[in-house]
């Protein structure tokens, strides 16, 4: 039926789904300071900033900011055999460039297309000339170290790095989800494009739900990977980054994305001023009453303590692990619920 | 953070908006409507005289504005004379000079009145109450036996003038009513009757309107002042009131047609009725008060520029509620607006089906373009002449197969179109040719109910004649900025959200 395609207000209400309106008025237009924009519309400034508060980034091999200099891009890149190229106002992970190695003279795309040094030239003369940027204007070109990512996601993912979306409210971590790229999406990681969302549990890392093209999913499409098992390591330490990010630019609403690195661990991709919704598809749940619990808390609370104020508010028990031990989908989950902790988790481990 | 001010200034937006609108209505009559028929009467007067071969000088009572009726236009026809008009005591007149003339005469005299029904009329000063009335025996006491009679049946003025108008009524004159007719003329008889017994009144002259008569002459009135208020009686019949179809040509007491110089002068009347579209007579000379300070005193040529332009904001409105009301994605905010305007010039069949053509052949042109690896201003830069190109083409080759509509596609804004292809282009490489059809799609859309909105006769007439209506628009779009509720298509993307 047509109709059961749509839905009405007053669910989504009752779900605490926030659409456009509500976000761009009641929480970017409050809690963001347009000014402080720039330090994370520009990835140039939010690395050199990052740097100075200790938030990890991967590490800048050079930047270009000349046509002219476009010529001396193979010295900067030679030495690596990785590396990403990626415009410094880009939005929305466009026109970002990642060979995976290179030899001869040949750079290697991870879906295995060879692209040659012209090519690449190219490539860094369209950031330059302002293709990706916002409005067309000049921009400047980022090369990046490739993150080396924890092989042990290798099976969520197809081609792409997968990265962590964590939207900071106030400081505090309300929703994260970790996007992983498909086929379908291209290697990319934005979930309109047909990447899988999956929900993490604030309190623990691990999967709640996973959904593609805004359909409940409970494996990896490429690589038949189910999802239930999925848990990030180190999970605190990444919403301590996330943190930080608010004490780093002053934007109360904001998206930080992480990609986890083998060696070095959380690592600062961008951040982002404008965070879409579609994190409230992958967690099955509103953003809204996670935001008016938090806009109750006092300022000045320590990353520490908002960390701990957010994974005991927070946790969630996985819909995922839920469907498969019962063959059922799960009533009514407990958000919000006090008590709720780690231990009820049966987050597997590869 | 209180949103009080916010609503008052919204308020203060929609009155004010209201109110001038309102005030365009009632004060200078601009119909809610443009199919609004309006009648117009055109009135001619003919003077005629026998000029004595000297200096002429001819004084006659003009109409003014009054109630259910506002004057339009005038003209007179009067070869040779000197002409000027006066106003004295809120009463017109033209005065016509000639230093010599001689034989018949013929002065014109045309008027167009506006029929305005709800008109009222303007403050009517009543004259000073006569007190120097002199009466001959035997007179004087018929006089004063009629005033008794009247006065004895009747409670005020009103009610005096209509029992001293019944005292002369033919079946029921009296002998002094009768002698006194022997003297006086009727109307002025009344006049002075009414005078003498401390009532304020005067001999006003009309012109009953009746369709395509002419030769008409002007009837005579009395007009009863008590109190602020005033009233006409039927100098035959002693009714009350002033019937619909009456023009006053002469409301001041005066004289109606004065000359000098010249004999056996009379004045006549022709008159027409024709209907117009309201919109067609609103072009009358308004006083230069400030709230008449707007762009309808602007020569013709800027007025219809005017027009279009206060049809943007229409636009702007059907852009803010599909964005943020419907949730409709759309390839540059305000780009469907100029191809909207572009609609209106081209006609929409012709308009889509051009816009298409030109976007269509531009994308293949520019994914030809994306190989070159240029930098982007030249790449637009070029996009632009390739858009030109394409026009120039479609226009000679629909002008060649005899279908003219194809020669409105120069109509098209190429800046705009160029940047559409631009961004279409990158889009179909970024994100893939499906987000272009959502986005060319919805924009399209917009464009096509922008379009039906801002060419909608209705629309177009009040954007136009009511200023206040951009007060009103504006308050609508403010109000529509401060709202945080669903996306209407949010209903159906968020859809998944709710399902466990």
């Amino acid at each position: 039926m047509w109709m059961s395609s749509w839905t009405s207000a007053r669910q989504l209400r009752a779900k605490g789904i926030i659409g456009m309106n509500r976000r761009n008025i009641h929480y970017i237009g409050r809690y963001n300071d347009r000014r402080l924009y720039p330090l994370v519309d520009d990835k140039l400034k939010t690395k050199l900033l990052a740097k100075q508060y200790g938030i990890t980034t991967p590490d800048l091999i050079g930047t270009v900011t000349t046509q002219f200099s476009v010529r001396h891009i193979r010295q900067m890149i030679d030495s690596h055999q990785g590396f990403v190229i990626k415009p410094a106002k880009g939005a929305g992970g466009k026109g970002i460039l990642v060979i995976e190695r290179s030899a001869q003279g040949v750079y290697i795309k991870p879906s295995g297309a060879h692209l040659e040094l012209k090519d690449v030239e190219r490539h860094v003369s369209n950031i330059l000339s302002g293709l990706y940027s916002l409005g067309g204007s000049p921009d400047v070109a980022l090369v990046e170290t490739l993150i080396r990512f924890d092989e042990r996601l290798a099976a969520y993912t197809y081609e792409g790095v997968p990265d962590i979306r964590v939207i900071v409210f106030r400081g505090y971590p309300v929703m994260a989800m970790m996007r992983l790229s498909t086929a379908a999406s291209d290697g990319k990681a934005n979930l309109h494009q047909g990447a899988v969302g999956v929900g993490l549990d604030i309190a623990s890392g691990t999967a709640i739900r996973g959904v593609q093209f805004d359909r409940t999913r409970h494996d990896h499409p490429d690589t038949g990977q189910e999802l239930a098992s999925l848990r990030i390591d180190g999970w605190r330490d990444l919403l301590l980054l996330a943190v930080g990010c608010y004490e780093m630019t002053g934007l109360g609403y904001l998206g930080v994305d992480i990609a986890l690195d083998r060696d070095q661990g959380p690592m600062l991709l961008e951040l982002n001023a404008r965070p879409g919704l579609a994190i409230q598809m992958a967690n099955g749940e509103g953003l809204r009453p996670r935001l008016d619990l938090v806009e109750r808390e006092p300022d000045n609370v320590s990353s520490e303590r908002r960390v701990d104020f957010a994974q005991k508010h927070f946790a969630r028990r996985s819909e995922l692990a839920a469907a498969q031990s019962t063959g059922d989908a799960t009533g009514p989950t407990d958000r919000g619920r006090q008590d709720a902790r780690p231990a009820a988790y049966p987050g597997i481990r590869r | 953070m209180s949103k009080l001010p916010f609503y008052l200034l919204v308020g203060l937006l929609m009155l004010a908006g209201v109110g001038l609108s309102l005030y365009r209505h009632v004060q200078q009559e601009v119909p809610w409507t443009p199919g609004e028929q309006r009648q117009i009467w055109a009135v001619e007067a003919e003077v005629n005289f026998n000029a004595q071969g000297g200096p002429v000088l001819v004084d006659m009572a003009l109409p003014s504005d009054q109630q259910g009726f506002r004057l339009l236009t005038q003209n007179t026809a009067s070869p040779g004379y000197g002409l000027s008009f006066l106003e004295e005591n809120g009463a017109r007149r033209a005065r016509w000079s000639i230093r010599e003339a001689s034989g018949e005469q013929q002065l014109y005299y045309t008027a167009q009145f506006l029929v305005v029904p709800w008109a009222g009329d303007p403050e009517v000063e009543p004259p000073p109450l006569r007190e120097d009335i002199v009466w001959e025996s035997p007179y004087n006491t018929a006089a004063a036996q009629v005033i008794e009679q009247a006065w004895a049946r009747s409670a005020d003025p009103f009610t005096f003038a209509r029992e001293l108008i019944r005292e002369f009524d033919e079946d029921r004159q009296g002998e002094n009513a009768r002698l006194l007719l022997t003297q006086f003329e009727h109307s002025p008889l009344l006049v002075r009757l009414l005078n003498q017994a401390g009532v304020v009144a005067r001999e006003v002259n009309g012109l009953l309107l009746e369709d395509g008569r002419r030769r008409q002459s002007l009837s005579s009135w009395v007009q009863v002042f008590h109190d602020e208020d005033w009233a006409l009686f039927n100098p035959r019949t002693g009714d009350r009131g002033r019937p619909e179809n009456l023009l006053l040509w002469e409301a001041a007491g005066q004289a109606v047609l004065e000359v000098e110089g010249g004999s056996n002068s009379r004045v006549s009347f022709s008159m027409l009725s024709h209907n117009q579209p309201a919109t067609a007579v609103r072009h009358r000379p308004v006083d230069d008060t400030l709230l008449n300070f707007s762009i309808h005193s602007l020569p013709l040529e800027e007025q219809a520029l005017f027009q279009t332009i206060l049809l943007i904001p229409i636009g702007a409105l059907v852009v803010v509620f599909l964005r943020i009301l419907v949730g409709i994605k759309t390839s540059g905010t305000f780009m469907p607006v100029l191809i909207a305007l572009a609609f209106i010039q081209t006609s929409l069949l012709t308009g889509l089906i051009g816009f298409l053509l030109v976007v269509a052949v531009g994308l293949v042109i520019r994914s030809y373009l994306s190989h070159l690896n240029l930098l982007l201003v030249a790449r637009v830069s070029a996009v632009i002449i390739t858009v030109i190109a394409i026009i120039s083409v479609f226009s000679v080759l629909s002008y060649r197969f005899g279908l003219n509509a194809g020669l409105t596609i120069t109509f098209f804004p190429m800046i705009i179109l160029s940047w559409t292809i631009e961004r279409m282009s990158i889009l179909w490489e970024e994100e893939g040719p499906r987000e272009v059809l959502i986005q060319g799609g919805g924009s399209l859309l917009t464009a096509v109910l922008a379009y039906l909105a801002m060419n909608n006769p209705w629309v177009r007439h009040i954007t136009f004649n009511f200023l206040g209506v951009q007060l009103i628009l504006m308050s609508l779009i403010l109000l529509a900025g401060s709202y945080t509720g669903y996306r209407l298509l949010e209903l159906r993307r968020f859809k998944p959200a709710t399902e466990d």
